[in-house]
């Protein structure tokens, strides 16, 4: 196959290492059209190449379909083919002169908690998919409450299938009427509704001819604007210790630098930090990358920090400003995903990780399961399996420094490890 | 106030090394599979920056089928003497010496699925515990659901359908005696951010990846290199056309394009118009609907 060079507008070369990254997921289910949504989505950004479409067709053609089944193109493995299903989350990309996108596509079927919140646990915005004949239905209740509990800072609702409610307004007034009741009960901070159509491509990219009573922005224009530089915690100081830097080279005698990924906030040379957990107080020296030292670094910076003073430091340890230190507890309590077969045990000890430290835990006790559908808290059974969502408190070997995952998704999160098979059973959110 | 957000290359970047990062910190004995293509420059790069000021903790592993464009080999033993890395080579030849592959027989041989065994077997020898490797996950459908750390059994091989779920930013490569990891820092990169970034970084490359005349022949629609590792047919003709590779791999599974790229703008220019998938020329995807998934299931990169 050969390439083409001709027919191109020139490609800007300077805006394109300008953008920015949005990460987003989908939720859906069967029939909702979030594959036909996702397939426009890459369609009209000229993300589709042609040996891709080709390769579809082909298949398509194989199985005996009249039309070019765009499902196929996020359904990668041979046996997510053959059952029309999808059994995981697929990442796909895209980029428009604007923004470079990643989706994080979930099933909205099989073990949909699972998915969705490994999908949610990275996304700025979560589309939230409705069918406009059928309204909010239970699961917009649980897609929108993972979407909560995950912290997914932007919410966008889309109403499909909106010709086949003849572009009615009321329909779609009445849908966010319901929808905005029950996302009251909800901690959802920024939320968006957009009447579309993904077969007929209405509002997606292009503005809908037949809903002229709507104003707001298409999905492609929001995608494209939201502003998500407020999305990460830029007050609270955190650095997470992943590696200490130290060259076995003669010029570099005596240096230690620690290596890490700034999980909140702002450090500069001068400040003066404290290390945890052994509470000794320095100042930065030096903030350190290949491409020459920095003045100042932020999240999600990777860098690597020398410090005045010689301390201990090692993996797993946090550097944070002086006066503004994360809780440090060996007992809290956590909203739990269950995501292994393996039911958790009650009294149960797991491996316990947290940014780079790692420690054993013991589940002190199950305060309650969530009825992620009707947001009811369940008492009298406690027992929580796979796809659970439950309040439990645990206690580790060690104490962990850590904030709310409310206040920072990186140092507010965990997941458990199971001592025998080594399989990540959990993910969970320091409350 | 000032706005502290980075752009897309930069949050990559930066993703890129924590991954590596935690390699060599979760680790006892990683290696990175270079293959002398662009992917594999990244990431070696990526892990020069991750390091900084020490040196790359890791191995640089180079399964060799034997078939290889020689811009590719010097450009290795180069890269591998300015940075002071260590190389190793796992042969595909000394493996079907040594009887443990067969070679494929007929037009469309090809070494490259016979990479896995002696790739599995330097895995073991050396003890290494973590491969790290350059494919990211818009290159092929089965790749999109690959993980950031993906598990490999005692025998090498994937369970795509029994992979670990991975959130936020926390990476679980715990594992068993014999068991290893493929690890794939760059899976959030497309085509066009790994040029973008090369461009940036101003990184060399061999320089296959740019225009040149060379004698090529076609079969079934790709351009071929003309080499002694390829039977040609009767009536495939050889001529001299002015080609670049899109990808560099095996001599015999890669097709070249007619490209009159010579730079990196050039070579950005070009991405950004076309309307084919790398991995369009790559003959070793074409085997099957599921080609790559197989390959993966069994171990190869």
């Amino acid at each position: 196959m050969t390439t083409t060079t001709q027919e191109i507008e020139n490609f800007d070369s300077k805006a394109y290492l300008d953008m920015e990254l949005l990460r987003f997921s989908t939720a859906g289910s069967v029939d909702d059209g979030k594959s036909t949504l996702i397939g426009r989505l890459l369609y009209d950004s000229k993300s589709i190449f042609q040996d891709q479409i080709e390769a579809i067709e082909a298949a398509s053609a194989k199985r005996g379909e009249e039309y070019v089944n765009l499902a196929l193109l996020t359904d990668g493995l041979r046996a997510e083919r053959e059952q029309g299903i999808t059994i995981d989350v697929a990442y796909r990309y895209f980029s428009t002169p604007k923004r470079k996108f990643i989706i994080a596509d979930t099933p909205g079927h099989i073990q949909y908690t699972r998915n969705m919140v490994t999908g949610a646990s990275t996304a700025n915005l979560a589309i939230i998919l409705v069918d406009a004949r059928k309204g909010i239905i239970e699961q917009t209740y649980r897609h929108s409450y993972i979407a909560s509990l995950l912290q997914i800072p932007h919410i966008t609702v889309c109403i499909n299938k909106m010709d086949l409610v003849d572009w009615d307004e009321k329909t779609f007034n009445q849908i966010v009427h319901d929808y905005k009741a029950f996302a009251s009960k909800l901690d959802i901070k920024d939320v968006h509704f957009i009447p579309i159509s993904a077969l007929a491509g209405d509002n997606v990219v292009n503005r809908s001819q037949n809903m002229n009573w709507y104003n707001g922005p298409t999905l492609m224009y929001l995608l494209e604007t939201i502003h998500i530089g407020s999305d990460l915690n830029h007050i609270d100081a955190r650095f997470p210790v992943q590696y200490v830097v130290r060259p076995m080279k003669n010029e570099y005698h005596d240096y230690r630098g620690y290596a890490g990924r700034i999980a909140g906030g702002v450090f500069r040379v001068g400040d003066k930090v404290k290390a945890l957990p052994s509470g000794f107080s320095s100042k930065i020296k030096s903030i350190v990358t290949m491409d020459g030292e920095l003045q100042e670094a932020f999240a999600p910076q990777s860098v690597t920090i020398t410090l005045e003073d010689e301390i201990d430091i090692s993996r797993g340890d946090m550097i944070v400003r002086e006066n503004n230190v994360p809780q440090i507890e060996q007992e809290f309590d956590v909203m739990l995903c269950w995501m292994n077969e393996k039911k958790m045990v009650p009294r149960g000890k797991y491996i316990i990780r947290h940014t780079s430290k790692e420690c054993k835990c013991i589940v002190k006790e199950a305060k309650y399961k969530l009825d992620i559908n009707t947001l009811q808290r369940i008492e009298d059974d406690i027992e929580i399996g796979l796809n659970d969502i439950g309040r439990v408190t645990l206690r580790t070997t060690v104490p962990l420094f850590f904030d709310s995952y409310r206040k920072n998704r990186i140092t507010g999160s965990i997941i458990l490890v199971d001592e025998a098979t080594n399989e990540t059973v959990a993910a969970g959110m320091m409350v | 106030m000032n706005d502290y957000h980075l752009n897309h290359l930069k949050e990559l970047e930066s993703e890129s090394i924590f991954i590596l990062r935690e390699v060599a910190a979760q680790f006892e004995n990683p290696c990175i599979l270079f293959s002398g293509g662009k992917d594999s420059i990244v990431v070696t790069h990526l892990a020069l920056k991750a390091f900084y000021p020490a040196s790359v903790p890791f191995t640089l592993l180079h399964v060799d089928t034997g078939h290889n464009f020689q811009e590719a080999l010097d450009y290795r033993d180069e890269l591998v003497a300015k940075n002071g890395l260590r190389l190793l080579i796992a042969s595909v030849q000394e493996a079907i010496d040594k009887g443990i592959v067969r070679e494929e027989k007929g037009f469309n041989a090809s070494r490259n699925a016979l990479q896995t065994v002696p790739l599995l077997e330097a895995i073991e020898k050396n003890k290494f515990d973590c491969a790290i490797g350059g494919a990211r996950r818009d290159e092929e459908k089965a790749r999109a659901k690959e993980r950031f750390f993906s598990h490999r059994d005692e025998f090498g091989q994937w369970d795509p359908k029994n992979q670990r779920p991975e959130l936020w930013n926390i990476f679980n490569g715990r594992k068993h005696i014999g068991e290893h990891f493929r690890v794939f820092p760059i899976s959030n990169w497309t085509e066009m951010d790994v040029w973008q970034y090369i461009y940036q970084e101003k990184i060399e490359m061999p320089s296959l990846y740019f225009s040149h005349k060379r004698n090529v022949f076609e079969r079934d629609g790709v351009w071929y290199a003309d080499s002694p590792y390829m039977l040609k047919k009767e009536n495939e003709i050889v001529e001299e056309r002015v080609v670049r590779f899109r990808t560099v791999g095996d001599i015999t599974c890669t097709g070249a394009v007619f490209s009159e790229a010579a730079t990196l703008e050039d070579i950005i220019q070009e991405v950004a118009a076309s309307r084919t998938t790398e991995r369009g020329t790559r003959a070793d995807d074409k085997r099957s609907e599921a080609a790559m998934e197989d390959r993966k299931k069994a171990g190869y990169f």
